[in-house]
């Protein structure tokens, strides 16, 4: 199988920003998901109170656990485009790569 | 009669109309993309929102369709657990490590480990791990296409597999890896509109006590018998003695769990329809005994016996397969077809011997007797159901039920909204018949019977029915396993990743993942009410629940049945597809040209290719096989295990830990598969599977997730440490 990606892509200021929200947001969906495991192997019949309309904690926090889990994408996605525009697209941004990609040629004559 | 047969027959038409349509355009597309420049230009091109829809098509294999809304039919909120499994591992592929993977330049599991080190121990054990995977999770999906095929072509489940993996090995033998993303688009975009439709047909339909499937099949009352408590041989009340006689009993496991199965002689008329047809009820269903019309017509009129006296034994003269032997006289008696018909008074009976639960009764003094279903494999190879022969007409019949309704046994509640739907069923007061089923042998024979147990509704909509959360620590660690496992599973597969990076910018990435992730999402709340739609319609088949969510659309609609089946089936291809594919090529690229350094030229590399991609596929086909009937998400849960305990620690510490070495990458791999898969063999579900008892595996669970990965973990990082100077002298 090809494993390359669509396009070529070139210098990403934004990479470690994009790590470490990554990594933060991952914490945070973590949290919440083990959250719903130490309920359920504490006490499960806590996961039968009913909370809106009659429905369960179950069903409420495990429908919870996917919407909230389309939330943080979202999130992320919007935070990540952001930086990749202001550090990636921004004149200051694109005179900073032209001179390492000059840098790097210059180098690769050597 | 005519009329079914006319609506099977254009279920089968629109089928193979829609398989043929997906396979042309999976051709004409591959043909097309041949290049790597052509496949992944047509990736740029795609919107974003179409190649997310793609993604949900990719994602949403049998396990997803076919496996968890078995599991939700037949242990209720258990199965939903792993739609919030499979869909939180999305969320660690995308946060932690797609962005990491793409900085590091590589994208999958072993180009990144081996751009790293270039280590030959990495390239093998790397290469094995995908091997290892993918069969894992080719198991599932070829024991889907074997659950698809017998409903609706009536193929038994191994001519099912086989023709799965036959048309796929002759797929990936001829037009390589054609999946497109247009095809999965189309398969990923059909099953949320049509699982949507399904799920609306659900709640219109509402919840009833007498579930009739629209007025389509008869409901049917299973009953209850009553015997006196501590009499041996067991006593029956005087209105059950008159049709019923106890033979024995059957006792199976220990203490709480034991389980006692009452052997009876169930005496049921044999009878004339108003067409003159000879008929015998078995519960819900009627069998139709033309065929042997005419004998019991002769047995009926007169009495035909021809009887001998041997040492003053009276014996009758009955033909049994086309021979004359003798029979023990029991009056006037016939036997056809193995079966023994008696005349009693101008009427005919046969005695069917059946096999009922034993549970409490309602005072101390009593013992209830719950109906069951049965099959029984005798010594000859003969298979009977319900205490006839298994035929056309004589299958395991659909159950799955609500006994009481807010308190009520009798009660219908009409069309209801989503959220009415599962807090009627959440209810306290509203009760649910479930099945499971036990083994043991009578005899020769070997019985499996399949009894019901009834659940009320908060047990139904909270976990623990599968999953032991109401025993002790170690019972639940299951769970717990499972959850870890389906957490981080989902990066650690091989085929998952690849996609993230097919269109054309990295935020074109992220969107596409977005929309995949709320198709995904929405597909997974949608199982719940497809599973429980199936749970409370009696279209469960009690032997295999992957079939729970096409049936229930058989249950409003043939042509919505046979849409449903097709769109599963095209999945099942697709998949099976990818992972023959990855899997040939961890042996002919990783293994032979790589690690071999066979220095094969293109055409030695297709050819290698090939050839490992027909020995994958027959190993497939063979454990497709041997699997037959286990739910197909559990199934897919092992390989998350696998995937999650060989690979993911391998991963996350190249991406995060700088003293990683290339040996400790190799161990961690190397012990992540042999205790991730020696766990699944010595597992009590394994157990079963190799005819033992649950309780003489010697490990107390059966997911290996929680055990597994820390042990990949904890290896890394031991034998990094300890092989720390010798890179760095290297390194000098």
């Amino acid at each position: 199988m090809l494993h390359e990606p669509a396009a070529p892509t070139g210098v990403d200021h934004a990479s470690a920003y994009k790590t470490r929200l990554g990594v933060v947001l991952f914490i945070v969906y973590a949290l919440v998901y083990a959250g719903f495991v130490a309920i359920s192997l504490y006490d499960v019949t806590i996961l039968e109170s009913i909370l809106f309309c009659g429905l369960n904690l179950a069903v409420v926090y495990g429908f919870g656990l996917i919407v909230f889990a389309l939330l943080m994408a979202l999130v992320y996605s919007g935070f990540c485009t952001r930086k990749e525009r202001e550090l990636n697209e921004s004149p200051k941004a694109k005179k900073s790569i032209a001179k390492k990609a000059g840098r790097a040629k210059k180098g690769g004559a050597k | 009669m005519m009329v079914l047969a006319q609506v099977q027959s254009l279920s089968v038409v629109i089928f193979f109309i829609f398989v043929a349509f997906v396979l042309g355009l999976s051709f004409y597309l591959g043909r097309r993309a041949k290049s790597a420049k052509g496949y992944f230009a047509a990736g740029g091109e795609i919107p974003y929102a179409v190649n997310g829809i793609a993604f949900a098509g990719d994602y949403l294999s049998a396990a997803s369709f076919l496996g968890i809304c078995g599991m939700i039919a037949t242990v209720g909120y258990d199965g939903y657990l792993y739609s919030i499994g499979y869909l939180a591992g999305w969320i660690v592929a995308l946060f932690v490590v797609a962005e990491p993977m793409k900085r590091l330049g590589k994208y999958t599991f072993a180009d990144a480990l081996d751009a790293k080190f270039n280590s030959k121990g990495i390239q093998l054990a790397a290469a094995i791990s995908t091997l290892i995977v993918s069969i894992c999770y080719l198991i599932p999906q070829m024991v889907g296409a074997g659950a698809l095929v017998k409903p609706l072509l009536g193929l038994d489940h191994a001519w099912g597999v086989i023709m799965v993996g036959s048309i796929v090995i002759f797929i990936v033998a001829t037009a390589g890896m054609a999946s497109t993303t247009w095809v999965q688009f189309l398969k990923g975009g059909l099953l949320i509109i049509f699982s949507t439709v399904i799920a609306i047909m659900v709640c219109h339909r509402g919840l009833d006590t007498k579930p009739d499937q629209g007025g389509t099949v008869p409901y049917y009352e299973y009953k209850t018998l009553t015997a006196q408590n501590g009499t041996s041989p067991l006593k029956l009340s005087e209105a059950d003695a008159k049709d019923y006689q106890v033979l024995g009993q059957k006792t199976i496991g220990e203490g709480d769990k034991a389980l006692t199965f009452v052997k009876l002689s169930q005496r049921v008329e044999v009878k004339k329809d108003e067409n003159g047809v000879w008929i015998v009820p078995l519960k819900e269903r009627v069998i139709h005994l033309e065929t042997i019309g005419e004998a019991l017509d002769r047995l009926v009129k007169s009495d035909t016996r021809e009887t001998r006296v041997i040492d003053g034994e009276k014996y009758t003269v009955i033909e049994l397969n086309g021979r004359k032997v003798l029979s023990l006289d029991e009056g006037n008696m016939d036997v056809i077809d193995g079966v023994k018909y008696y005349e009693e008074g101008g009427k005919i009976y046969i005695h069917i011997t059946s096999w009922w639960k034993r549970s409490a009764g309602a005072t101390e003094n009593d013992v209830n007797l719950d109906e069951t279903q049965w099959v029984t494999a005798r010594p000859d190879g003969g298979t009977w159901i319900n205490g006839e022969p298994q035929s056309e007409e004589n299958q395991l019949l659909q159950v799955g039920s609500i006994t009481e309704l807010n308190g009520k046994t009798d009660a219908k509640s009409g069309p209801v909204g989503p959220f009415e739907f599962l807090a009627e069923l959440s209810r306290k007061d509203t009760r649910i018949r479930t099945w499971k089923s036990a083994n043991f042998e009578d005899g020769q024979d070997k019985v499996t019977v399949y009894y019901p147990v009834i659940k009320s509704g908060n047990q139904i909509m909270t976990p623990g029915q599968k999953f032991p959360l109401r025993e002790g620590w170690i019972k639940k660690m299951d769970f717990a396993s499972l959850m870890l496992a389906l957490f981080f599973g989902t990066a650690a597969l091989p085929h998952i990743l690849i996609r993230y990076y097919t269109v054309r910018t990295p935020a074109c990435a992220r969107k596409s993942t977005i929309v995949a992730i709320a198709a995904i999402g929405f597909f997974y709340i949608l199982t719940m009410y497809l599973g429980l739609g199936a749970m409370v319609n009696r279209v469960v088949n009690p032997a295999s629940d992957n079939m729970s969510a096409p049936l229930l659309a058989k249950s409003f609609n043939s042509v919505l049945f046979a849409i449903i089946s097709a769109i599963a089936f095209a999945t099942v291809l697709g998949t099976v597809s990818g992972l023959i594919v990855a899997a040939s090529g961890a042996v002919a690229h990783d293994i032979m040209d790589r690690f071999g350094n066979l220095k094969m030229n293109e055409k030695q590399k297709v050819t290698a290719g090939k050839l490992a991609a027909f020995t994958v596929g027959l190993v497939a086909i063979i454990l497709g096989i041997v699997f037959k009937g286990m739910n197909v998400s559990y199934l897919v849960g092992w390989a998350f295990a696998v995937a999650a305990s060989a690979n993911l620690p391998a991963i996350l510490m190249l991406l995060f830990w700088k003293k990683t070495t290339a040996g400790g990458i190799v161990a961690s791999i190397i012990v992540g598969i042999i205790v991730a898969v020696g766990w699944i063999l010595l597992s009590p579900q394994m157990f079963e599977r190799y005819g033992k008892l649950a309780s003489d595996a010697p490990l107390p669970f059966s997911s290996p997730g929680i055990v597994a990965i820390p042990a990949s973990f904890i290896t890394l990082v031991i034998v990094s440490l300890l092989t720390q100077k010798k890179t760095a002298a290297a390194k000098a």
